[in-house]
C-alpha cells in the first residue's frame, strides 16, 4: 500500500523531472481493441477498406462493398464506421453512405442489423460486422424492414423487387424516390 | 496563510484530530500520529473532484467539511431547473451557469478556509500534467467513457523501473463513486496495484438498445415511440442539422414527434421528461443514494490521504431498495490489462530497426507459437500493421527504421498484435547499453 504523506516530496521530484517533456497522444481501450481487430481483418475480393483521416486513425474508416451475386451484384455501397472510445463494450456506429433501395437500410443509411444493436457482443468484432452487411446484400430480409416499401415489394413480388433494384443501381426512380447511380 | 485562521475556531477540528493524533488498530501502513497530518491534508493536498452534479455536490461538502484545504472541481455541465431537488449548492437563480463554478463559489462561501477551484470544460481539454497535480482525483461521473478517459490517463503515469517494479510515486489513486437509483457503489483504484476501471468493464451493464426494424415497424412501448424520433425521424426531417440534447427547442421537437407516434400506435406513457430520459440515457437520481455512496468516497479518500485507517479493498455495493445493503468485494487485477498491466519486458538494441524487432519477438521464448506476423504500434501511432493490405503498405516504410527513432531516447511500451494472440500483447521495451550489459549480465550471472 501507499502513503502519500511520506510520499510528497518524491512527487515533488518526479514532477520536475518530469516537466518539458512533450506531451504524448493517448489511446483510449477502444483504439487498442480496434487496432486488434483491423490487424487481422481478412477482407474478401468484394469488400475493401479506407482511411480518410491517415493510418493513425483507425476510429473512423469505411468499408467498401461489391457484391458479386444476388440482387445487388455489380453495385458499390459504402459504409462509414465510427468506432466509440469504450469499444467493444459498445457497438460501432455504421451508416451506408449510398442511398440504396434495400428492405433493411433506409434512405437516410441507417443499417437493420441485429449485432449492431440489440444483439451486440463485446466478442464479436469489425469482421464480425462487414459479414453481417455482405450477408444483407445476399438475402435482403423482408421480416426486419426500416424500408417499409421495399420490403412489401420484396416479399409479394420478388421479380419487381429485382427490377427495383436494377432500376436503382443504374440510377433511377423507385417510388418516387432517385437513388444515383452506384454501378 | 490568512485564511487558516479564520478557518480553524476552537473545537473545529476535533473529530479529524481523534483519527489522526492516536493510534489505532487499523490504521494503515506506516501510520504515525502527528499532528503535522492535518497540516499536509490542509495546505499540501490537492484532490480533484470530477464531476459537480448530484454527487458531486455531496463530495465537495464532504470533503471540504473532512479538512481537505484544497480542492479542485470540473464540470462542463451548465444547471437544469431539474438539478435543483438534490443538487443542494445550486438556487433557482442559478439555472444556466457553470456547475463548477457555482459549486466551488457555494462550499467556499460555507466553508471557510478551504480553496475550490472551478474547472467549467470537458476532461478531455485539460492535458495530462494538470491531473498529474493532484495527489487523487475523485469521481462523481455518470458516463463510462469519461471513467474510460480518466483511466487511461492516470494509468499512462505508471513508470516501472527496469526490473519490472512499480514506482509506487507515480501511481495516482482514484475514488470512484457511481449510483443509479437506489443502487451505487464507491470503489478505490491504485492504478498498477488495483483493478482499474478496464480491468472490470464488465461490472458496467451494456446500455439497452432496441432493434431499429422493431422501432420502425412494431413499437411497443413510449421509449421505442421516442428512440425512433430521436435515431430515425430526425435524420429524416432535419437532415441538414445535428441533434442537441441540451437545446429545448430540439428536445421538444422530438416529444412532439415522440407522442403523435405514440398515438397512432396506441401507446401511452410518452412524456417530456421520459423523452429527456430516453435521449439522453439519463438514470434517475435518488438524492439520499448520492449522499452514502459520496460519504463512503470521501472517507476513503481521507484514507488514502492521512493511512489513519487501511482503506476499502476495493469495490463496495449499495442496495438501498429494501432496507439497506452493502457488499465489499476484492476483485482481481487483470494481468494482462491493455490499459493498466506493466506488460512483458523486453531488452533491446536501440539501433536495430522494426523489423529486426519484430524477428527478435518472434523468437523470444516468451511468445513462443504466439507471433507470426505481428503488428506493432506505439502511442497513438500505428509502426507497422501487418494487415489490411492498405495500412501495410501506409506502414512499411516503418520497417527500416530504428527503434530508437520510432520510441524515443528511453524506449517504452508497444502494443503488439497478432492472429494468434487471444488479445492486445503489451511489450516494454528497455534499451540495454551494448557496452555495458554484458558486464552486468556477467557481475549478475557470478552473483
Ligand atoms: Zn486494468
Amino acid at each position: 500500500m501507499i502513503n502519500l504523506f511520506s510520499l510528497k516530496k518524491k512527487q515533488e521530484a518526479a514532477k520536475e523531472a518530469n516537466d518539458g517533456r512533450p506531451p504524448v497522444k493517448k489511446q483510449s481501450a477502444g483504439e487498442l481493441r480496434v487496432q486488434k481487430d483491423i490487424s487481422e481483418l481478412v477482407l474478401s475480393k468484394t469488400t475493401s477498406i479506407t482511411f480518410p483521416n491517415g493510418k493513425n486513425d483507425l476510429l473512423n474508416f469505411e468499408i467498401t462493398i461489391k457484391p458479386d451475386e444476388g440482387y445487388y451484384t455489380g453495385g458499390t455501397f459504402v459504409f462509414s464506421f465510427s468506432i466509440p472510445t469504450i469499444y467493444p463494450h459498445e457497438a460501432p456506429k455504421v451508416k451506408c453512405k449510398t442511398k440504396v433501395y434495400h428492405p433493411n437500410i433506409d434512405l437516410e443509411g441507417n443499417v437493420c442489423l441485429n449485432i449492431l444493436r440489440e444483439d451486440w457482443k463485446p466478442v464479436l468484432s469489425i469482421s464480425s460486422i462487414i459479414y453481417g452487411l455482405q450477408y444483407l446484400f445476399l438475402d435482403p430480409n423482408h421480416d426486419d424492414p426500416l424500408n417499409h416499401e421495399a420490403a412489401e415489394v420484396l416479399r409479394d413480388n420478388p421479380r419487381q423487387f429485382e427490377s427495383n433494384v436494377k432500376r436503382s443501381l443504374a440510377g433511377g426512380y423507385v417510388g418516387g424516390h432517385h437513388f444515383p447511380r452506384c454501378i | 496563510m490568512g485564511a487558516m485562521d479564520t478557518g480553524n475556531m476552537e473545537g473545529r477540528w476535533r473529530d479529524l484530530d481523534y483519527l489522526l493524533l492516536r493510534q489505532g488498530n487499523i490504521v494503515g501502513p506506516g501510520f504515525e500520529p502527528a499532528p503535522e497530518i492535518r497540516d499536509f491534508l490542509q495546505d499540501d493536498f490537492k484532490v480533484l473532484v470530477i464531476g459537480a452534479g448530484g454527487l458531486g455536490c455531496e463530495l465537495l461538502k464532504d470533503l471540504a467539511l473532512s479538512g481537505f484545504g484544497h480542492i479542485d472541481v470540473i464540470d462542463m455541465d451548465t444547471i437544469d431547473v431539474s438539478n435543483l431537488n438534490r443538487q443542494f449548492l445550486f438556487r433557482m437563480h442559478d439555472v444556466g451557469k457553470p456547475k463548477a463554478t457555482v459549486a466551488a463559489e457555494r462550499v467556499m462561501k460555507r466553508v471557510k478556509g478551504v480553496t475550490v477551484i472551478p474547472h467549467h470544460c470537458r476532461i478531455e481539454e485539460k492535458p495530462d500534467e494538470f491531473y498529474k497535480d493532484f495527489h487523487i482525483i475523485v469521481l462523481g461521473l455518470d458516463s463510462l467513457e469519461a471513467r474510460s478517459y480518466i483511466n487511461s490517463v492516470v494509468c499512462s503515469f505508471l513508470e516501472y523501473d527496469a526490473d519490472g517494479t512499480l514506482d509506487m510515486s507515480t501511481i495516482k489513486p482514484m475514488v470512484d463513486g457511481g449510483t443509479e437509483g437506489f443502487k451505487g457503489h464507491a470503489r478505490v483504484i491504485l492504478p498498477g496495484v488495483t483493478p482499474c476501471f478496464h480491468c472490470t468493464l464488465w461490472l458496467f451493464p451494456p446500455q439497452t438498445t432496441f432493434p431499429l426494424c422493431t422501432l420502425a415497424e412494431t413499437p411497443r412501448s413510449p421509449a421505442h415511440c421516442i428512440e425512433y424520433a430521436h435515431l430515425i425521424q430526425w435524420g429524416q426531417e432535419r437532415t441538414s442539422e445535428t441533434f442537441d440534447a441540451d437545446n429545448p427547442e430540439h428536445m421538444k421537437w422530438m416529444y412532439e414527434q415522440a407522442l403523435k407516434r405514440a398515438e397512432q400506435f396506441n401507446i401511452s406513457g410518452v412524456t417530456y421528461s421520459l423523452t429527456q430520459g430516453v435521449v439522453k440515457n439519463i438514470i434517475p437520481a435518488i438524492a439520499s443514494t448520492n449522499a452514502i455512496i459520496a460519504a463512503s468516497c470521501s472517507l476513503e479518500a481521507l484514507k488514502i490521504a492521512t493511512m489513519c485507517s487501511s482503506g476499502m479493498d476495493n469495490y463496495m455495493m449499495y442496495v438501498g431498495t429494501q432496507g439497506v445493503y452493502t457488499h465489499t468485494v476484492s476483485y482481481e487485477k487483470d494481468m494482462s490489462c491493455i490499459v493498466c498491466s506493466l506488460g512483458v519486458p523486453v531488452h533491446a538494441d536501440a539501433d536495430s530497426t522494426l523489423d529486426q524487432f519484430m524477428k527478435q519477438l518472434i523468437a523470444d521464448d516468451r511468445f513462443s507459437g504466439k507471433l507470426s506476423k505481428p503488428s506493432v504500434s506505439h502511442l497513438g501511432e500505428n509502426l507497422y500493421m501487418a494487415a489490411p493490405p492498405i495500412l501495410e503498405e501506409m506502414t512499411r516504410e516503418n520497417l527500416s527504421k530504428s527503434l530508437v527513432e520510432l520510441l524515443g531516447e528511453k524506449g517504452g511500451t508497444v502494443n503488439v498484435n497478432d492472429k494468434k494472440l487471444a488479445g492486445v500483447l503489451r511489450v516494454q521495451v528497455a534499451f540495454s547499453d551494448a557496452a555495458s550489459e554484458p558486464n552486468a549480465m556477467d557481475t549478475a550471472g557470478a552473483g
